[in-house]
């Protein structure tokens, strides 16, 4: 009977499930907003611009003959609209948000107005370069940050973000086997890898071969050894891995895949729980994007922007793409082309337009600055301690399926205290939302069943994860003691309740059409 | 450190909890050879705000910020006024702070944003349905060309002319990984493309973009025709979206796939990145697509709400058969976009698009005047491409001298080609007031005499 307001009749069976209680449909601070669409009519804009002076057109008889169809609104309507839809986010501002593999540590305010400096942010990538030197100067300054805490000699940063960046160490590979007139069309890759992974690897012409899971949350290294081949061009491995573990045989692994000619290529998106104590050029790797959206704070933005810099060994510095930066008597230059080539360099080629994510370079240096090396151990160490003391809190009445040693920053747990209790790790997760939590990674990684990580990073007080882990174990109680009514339909004190998301794919509606409404209405 | 809430009491007391004696327990598994000591690295200590702000400051006060300059350059980059409320918008907790959408129920803001973003984005292009976005208008380019690869089953890629060169290398550097064959039309500033002629029936896609690098605008009726006749697709791409306020859509000109960069609307030019970048197809090809797309559905409760859809598209669950490794893309760029572009409507992005091509034609007309300068693009929309007496980098480092930042010389972007060395790409916007002109047509006078 519920209509919803486009006037169609809701799934049968859930009908009146939460009938709106009030005339308006909006419940106090809890608005209902409509699509802006929705909100719009002719005849009213929230920019003032001036009619353009007469002229003679230069269009070539190319002129658009159709409206575009956008709704005008006033600034006021504007402003009101996305503050609103703003007000149905969970954001780690306002609470814990232990999202594993995606580190939601606190994002400093310093570093959003450092990157609003006239002279970052209202910089043309293609001004002269003698009009940009401070520019080249920071990329300098973070390069060097960059290679020091990671103990590698060379530094890519055009790419966009983390996949970008292990596309880009892929590349540097497949440029270095070829300049040994080598064919190796094969890459390893662990089953229990980030699905990104696989992808760039098979993006770059690679064949995907899984390293199946040890059983323990480890590199399988008797599976790892016995598919080691001169066919073989790289391992791509997440140290930590995404178990939360440290990868504890990993110079083994970087000597095996090194005596067949391959490259270790490591996917750096967990640095940050070993930024400042550990260097991963020690550890034998020849290629590692580093996540700046993660380790180094800059802000997630609801999906991106990111930047994905990629460390490289000596074996695969030459290849870097452009641009380069290169320091001369005048100053710092950036090398676009192949015209100018530094010795020894022999770039792949180009990943993206321009010189990549300066924006967020000013707030991962404006981050680093602020701690020191010390500080930015310091916070390494506080992770990892928090993702311990939650493991430590939990694992009584939840199951850490490789909890004999310690976790790195983050805490793995699957879905075997459930079993019997008719509770799913998605019911699990959904009742968190109704306890004010964002929930916790769900099924990932694929190897352990149901997973649950958890991460709680280094930005949370110990009062914080006191509560948070109060919350968690009485969830684990609740559903032993089959209140399931705490779970089934959760969430319920979400701004939606759940949502369909099998009709979503089967009939997609993707964006709003005119003749939406006009249906509609009939 | 201020942004670590643990006090040295709290790390004793969790400690004692995990029933390690200190952190160092916690890193076992690290090889001793590669614990590194304190106080090891050449960096500098931690600095407050204050030092922060100062350090920073410097080393931005020593760029010439466009705004402190009379500034005319574009090439893939423009600078518009973006309006007070956007930056402020974007800058919500709930938008800035918050993770991928993953958790529908308390991400409907995130959501539904980005619902719109697709819708504003299709109906700009014509196109029938538009992504979450990709990084930038290169990326986009470039997963553009592999998704027609796909579709079609074909090696061949005809790339224009006129096409961005960063636009092109990225395209070719990502091609030749999987066997593509990339052929390039000649470099002809000003003058159309024939590209009809290096279509076959091998050809994947031809690439076509409009306003061109050297500014030109192109027809892409004859194109697309040639192109299905074949059975290939066109790509369309765009440097700048502000154009389709006054131009035809790409969509409506028959291009099967449109990838643009969208940083004119709602972004700043931030010396490169981040950028957003744009991807429109038609229905037909949806399951093709790289990236994230949100769907509408409802909820249990029958209301109307948005989620991440089709993810089977996607490396999460498709991991090497994914369409795109795209994971982390460029959500609060798109939703700058999205306000900027809700705040113009459309007529308000109608009269911006006639103001920049308005300020083009005064500047064409004042720069084409000037002794030895000669208008090389006829058909433009705020973009333009002038030959120069003289090689035109030396005339953009002397311009610096009188404070304008006077375009991009063609010899930046085609190193080596010595035709491309006389050759300014010039661009005006709604930002240049007729001081700002006049000054430029004053100074490369006194440059160029
Ligand atoms: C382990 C791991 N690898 C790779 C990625 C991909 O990084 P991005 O989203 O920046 O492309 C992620 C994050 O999403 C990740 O968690």
């Amino acid at each position: 009977m519920t209509m919803n307001n486009q006037g169609r009749p809701t799934t049968p069976g859930t009908a009146g499930a939460t009938l709106p209680d009030t005339l308006s449909g909006d419940h106090g601070l809890d608005h209902e907003e409509k699509l802006i669409f929705e909100l719009g009519r002719r005849g009213i804009c929230g920019v003032d611009l001036p009619e353009a002076p007469a002229h003679k057109a230069r269009l070539g008889g190319l002129e658009r003959r159709q409206k575009i169809g956008l709704p005008g609104l006033s600034e006021p309507e504007v402003v009101r609209h996305y503050v609103r839809l703003s007000r149905n986010n969970y954001a780690i501002d306002a609470g814990l948000y232990p999202l594993g593999s995606c580190t939601m540590k606190h994002n400093p305010r310093l570093n959003e107005k450092m990157a609003r400096l006239p002279g970052f942010s209202d910089l043309h990538p293609l001004q002269p370069q003698s009009t940009v030197q401070g520019a080249l100067q920071l990329i300098q300054e973070l390069m060097h940050w960059l290679m020091e805490l990671t103990g590698m000699p060379a530094v890519a940063m055009s790419p966009k973000a983390g996949a970008h960046g292990e596309l880009c160490g892929m590349l540097a590979i497949k440029a270095a086997i070829a300049a040994r007139a080598e064919h190796r069309p094969r890459v390893l890759v662990p089953e229990s890898a980030h699905g990104t992974n696989p992808a760039t690897a098979a993006f770059a012409g690679f064949r995907v071969d899984q390293i199946p899971a040890s059983g323990d949350g480890h590199v399988n290294i008797e599976a790892l050894r016995a598919k080691l081949d001169s066919d073989v061009a790289a391992i791509m491995l997440t140290n930590p891995n995404t178990c939360g573990l440290f990868e504890r045989r990993i110079l083994e692994v970087a000597e095996a895949v090194h005596q067949v000619g391959a490259f270790f290529y490591c996917d750096g998106a967990n640095f940050n729980a070993i930024a400042g104590r550990v260097r991963p050029g020690d550890l034998g790797i020849d290629g590692m994007h580093i996540n700046l959206h993660k380790t180094f704070s800059t802000p997630h933005g609801g999906g991106g922007p990111g930047a994905g810099p990629v460390v490289l060994s000596k074996a695969l510095a030459p290849y870097a793409p452009l641009p380069l930066l290169v320091g001369d008597a005048n100053g710092l230059r950036l090398v676009e082309d192949r015209s100018s080539l530094p010795t020894n360099s022999d770039p792949f080629g180009r990943m993206c337009a321009f010189h990549g994510q300066m924006g967020m370079f000013v707030r991962a240096l404006s981050y680093m600055l602020s701690h020191g090396a010390d500080g930015i151990r310091q916070a390494s160490e506080d992770a990892v301690l928090s993702a311990n003391y939650v493991l430590a809190s939990l694992k009584d009445v939840m199951t850490a399926p490789f909890a004999e040693g310690p976790c790195m920053h983050e805490a793995l747990f699957d879905d075997s205290f459930l079993a019997d209790t008719g509770v799913t790790t998605l019911d699990f997760a959904k009742a968190m939302i109704d306890e004010g939590y964002h929930p916790m990674t769900m099924y990932f990684p694929l190897v352990v069943h149901g997973a649950m990580l958890i991460e709680p990073t280094e930005s949370e007080s110990k009062e914080s994860l006191d509560r948070f882990v109060a919350v968690l174990r009485g969830l684990a109680q609740e559903a032993k003691a089959g209140r399931l009514e705490r779970f089934a339909g959760a969430p319920h004190y979400a701004p939606r309740q759940r949502l369909d998301e099998t009709a979503a794919a089967r009939r997609p509606v993707l964006r709003w059409t005119e003749a939406k409404i006009a249906q509609a209405a009939e | 450190m201020r942004y670590l809430p643990l006090t040295p009491d709290d790390r004793a007391a969790m400690l004692a909890r995990i029933g390690a004696k200190s952190i160092d327990d916690l890193f076992v598994d690290v090889p001793s050879a590669a614990v590194v000591d304190r106080g090891r690295f050449a960096l500098p200590d931690g600095m407050g705000e204050l030092e922060v702000e100062r350090h920073l400051s410097r080393l931005s006060a020593k760029n010439l910020a466009a705004g402190s300059a009379a500034f005319f350059c574009g090439s893939g980059a423009y600078r518009h006024h973006v309006p007070a409320s956007v930056d402020h918008l974007i800058q919500r907790s709930e938008f800035l702070t918050s993770y991928t959408p993953y958790q529908p129920e308390i991400s409907q803001g995130t959501l539904q944003y980005l619902f719109e973003f697709q819708t504003q984005v299709a109906m700009l292009t014509g196109m029938e349905v538009a992504n979450a976005s990709l990084y930038d208008g290169s990326t986009a380019a470039a997963e553009a060309v592999e998704m027609a690869r796909r579709i079609t089953k074909r090696a061949k890629v005809v790339l224009c002319g006129g096409l961005h060169p960063h636009y092109a290398a990225t395209i070719t550097t990502l091609a030749q990984l999987s066997g593509g064959e990339i052929i390039a039309a000649p470099r002809r500033p000003g003058q159309g493309e024939d590209l009809a002629s290096l279509i076959d029936g091998e050809t994947a896609c031809v690439v076509i973009q409009s306003p061109d690098v050297f500014g030109l605008l192109h027809d892409l009726r004859p194109l697309a025709e040639a192109a299905h006749a074949k059975g290939a697709l066109l790509v369309a791409v765009l440097n700048e979206v502000v154009s389709l306020g006054l131009l035809e859509a790409p969509g409506a000109m028959g291009a099967d796939i449109v990838a643009a960069e969208g940083q004119s609307i709602g972004n700043g030019l931030n010396f490169g990145g981040p950028y957003v970048g744009l991807f429109a197809t038609r229905e037909k090809f949806l399951r093709q697509m790289p990236g994230r797309l949100a769907g509408e559905t409802m909820d249990a409760a029958g209301r109307r709400g948005y989620v991440l859809t089709l993810s089977t598209r996607e490396q999460h669950i498709r991991r090497e058969k994914a369409t795109s490794n795209i994971c982390t893309n460029s959500g609060l760029c798109a939703l700058a976009f999205t306000i900027h572009l809700s705040l113009l409507g459309e007529e308000g992005f109608a009269r911006l698009a006639r103001l920049n091509h308005a300020r083009a034609v005064l500047l064409a007309e004042r720069l084409g005047a000037v002794r030895g300068v000669e208008l090389v693009t006829q058909n433009f929309f705020n973009e333009f491409t002038l030959r120069l007496p003289r090689p035109a980098e030396a005339v953009i480092d002397a311009l610096v001298e009188e404070n304008v930042l006077g375009g991009v010389p063609a010899s930046r972007l085609f190193p080596g080609d010595s035709a491309a060395q006389s050759l300014l790409i010039v661009a005006a916007t709604e930002t240049n007031s007729t001081d700002d002109i006049e000054t430029y047509a004053h100074a490369l006078a006194k440059v160029l005499s």
